[in-house]
């Protein structure tokens, strides 16, 4: 900017010389600042994501019966209090409440319940990254990113050695808890989950397992 | 010591390269921006994986606060001569006998954030001049069996717009009790498809470690 003013007066304009060319800027720079630190504030910059889940329809016929799951691959989840979480595999049938399984206890930690999610569902954990490592290297091409995810469903679909994880909340679990373990299963790729009821022989076995006061009772006929 | 002597006149800054990367910002950050909405409880969403972006329109959205207050936020629809709010708005006063005045209705087109009041209350609340005012009325939509207002909403709402899709949005340390009560009406409502509005967090597997 020096430099082109001395320019202009060996230049001999006159004209340019005449008006002095400083505009004091300070007040239009503090107000710029004032706007720029307004918008950066108000500005939400990153927009929320959203999770999908699907819940099984309710049942209101009661001659209906809920459709049947088989019991070797059915894992049960239960979200108990203070971030805990407690499984069990299998079934557990309501008349033996005076003997049930006990729970076992894990954490959402990498090593919790990632670990025995994936250990159960190696197999397809391995398609389904073998495929993205396919599409990320260029072995598959020319798929946009829906037919990359139809395919990542399909692997899905015909899955039939994961678990089926049955997903169930203890009343003192909380809300962050829920889609933490949902978060878990997309991370995880099971193919099968969904989010029932809990029992009240299962709120038994997790206050049983963590040591709080009994407030179930078995519901009398 | 020999004194340094110090220039008298007042150095010139020049600021028009500032001022050129401080309008460039300003620019952007005007085009760019959308607003963040004040929400009446403050509410902290938990984490997940999941990169789908929150839908634009055609959204209810839930919001859960910490203690168990249930808010309802609509969206005007697509094409905002659409009205979805304020007809929405107009069913519920025709089921409880409030007829509500166009200014009224107006009123609750531009209302921007979420509300949580009961029906009973919504005259008031329309009535009120600032926020602060509003806030006194968000007690949360009653969700008891006995006066489930919020099953009226959501029935309404997807009575006006059939192509709602449901949005809860959840502090992680809601209590899981409210979720479930909301999510049971919700079902009652033959709603099964939910979007948890979340936070984008990265998880990484390691692979090998699988694979021992």
């Amino acid at each position: 900017m020096a430099e082109i003013i001395q320019e202009e007066k060996e230049g001999g304009k006159k004209k340019a010389k005449k008006h002095a060319p400083h505009i004091d800027m300070t007040p239009m720079v503090d107000l710029m600042c004032l706007l720029i630190t307004f918008f950066m504030l108000t500005t939400a910059f990153s927009k929320a994501k959203v999770m999908e889940i699907v819940l099984p329809e309710k049942i209101k016929d009661k001659n209906v019966d809920p459709p049947k799951i088989s019991a070797s691959r059915t894992l049960n989840i239960i979200l108990g209090p203070d971030g805990k979480i407690f499984w069990y595999p299998g079934t557990v049938k309501a008349e033996d409440y005076n003997n049930l399984p006990p729970l076992q206890e894990t954490d959402f930690s990498a090593t919790g319940i990632r670990q025995m999610l994936l250990e159960r569902n190696r197999a397809l954990f391995k398609k389904i990254a073998d495929f993205n490592d396919q599409v990320i290297t260029g072995k598959i091409s020319g798929l946009s990113q829906d037919s990359v995810q139809g395919a990542i469903r399909q692997l899905k679909k015909d899955d039939d050695t994961g678990p089926i994880v049955l997903v169930k909340a203890y009343k003192k679990a909380n809300y962050g808890n829920f889609v933490d373990i949902l978060d878990e299963m997309n991370i995880c790729g099971i193919a099968r989950y969904t989010f029932v009821d809990i029992a009240w022989y299962e709120e038994k076995m997790v206050e049983t397992a963590s040591g709080i006061a009994s407030t179930v009772q078995a519901p009398t006929k | 010591m020999p004194k340094i002597k110090l220039p008298t006149k007042s150095p010139h800054i020049d600021m028009t390269p500032m001022v050129d990367l401080f309008s460039v910002v300003l620019t952007f950050l005007m085009l760019t921006t959308t607003m963040r909405q004040q929400e009446p409880a403050p509410v902290d969403t938990p984490y997940s994986i999941s990169e789908k972006p929150t839908p634009d329109f055609n959204t209810m959205t839930l919001l859960l606060s910490t203690d168990d207050r249930v808010f309802l936020n609509l969206d005007n629809g697509p094409d905002t001569l659409l009205k979805f709010r304020p007809k929405v708005l107009a069913e519920m006063g025709k089921r409880y006998n409030i007829e509500f005045t166009d200014g009224e209705l107006r009123e609750f087109e531009k209302y921007p954030a979420s509300m949580g009041v009961p029906i009973l209350k919504m005259k008031e609340f329309l009535a009120a001049k600032d926020a602060k005012e509003k806030s006194v009325f968000q007690t949360g939509i009653p969700i008891d069996s006995a006066d489930n207002q919020l099953a009226l909403w959501i029935l309404f709402t997807r009575q006006v717009n059939p192509n709602v899709q449901a949005c809860i949005k959840g502090d992680s340390k809601t209590g899981f009790p409210i979720v479930k009560k909301v999510l049971d009406i919700l079902q009652d409502k033959n709603v099964n498809r939910f979007n948890l509005i979340t936070s984008l967090e990265a998880a990484k597997i390691n692979l090998e470690e699988i694979q021992k």
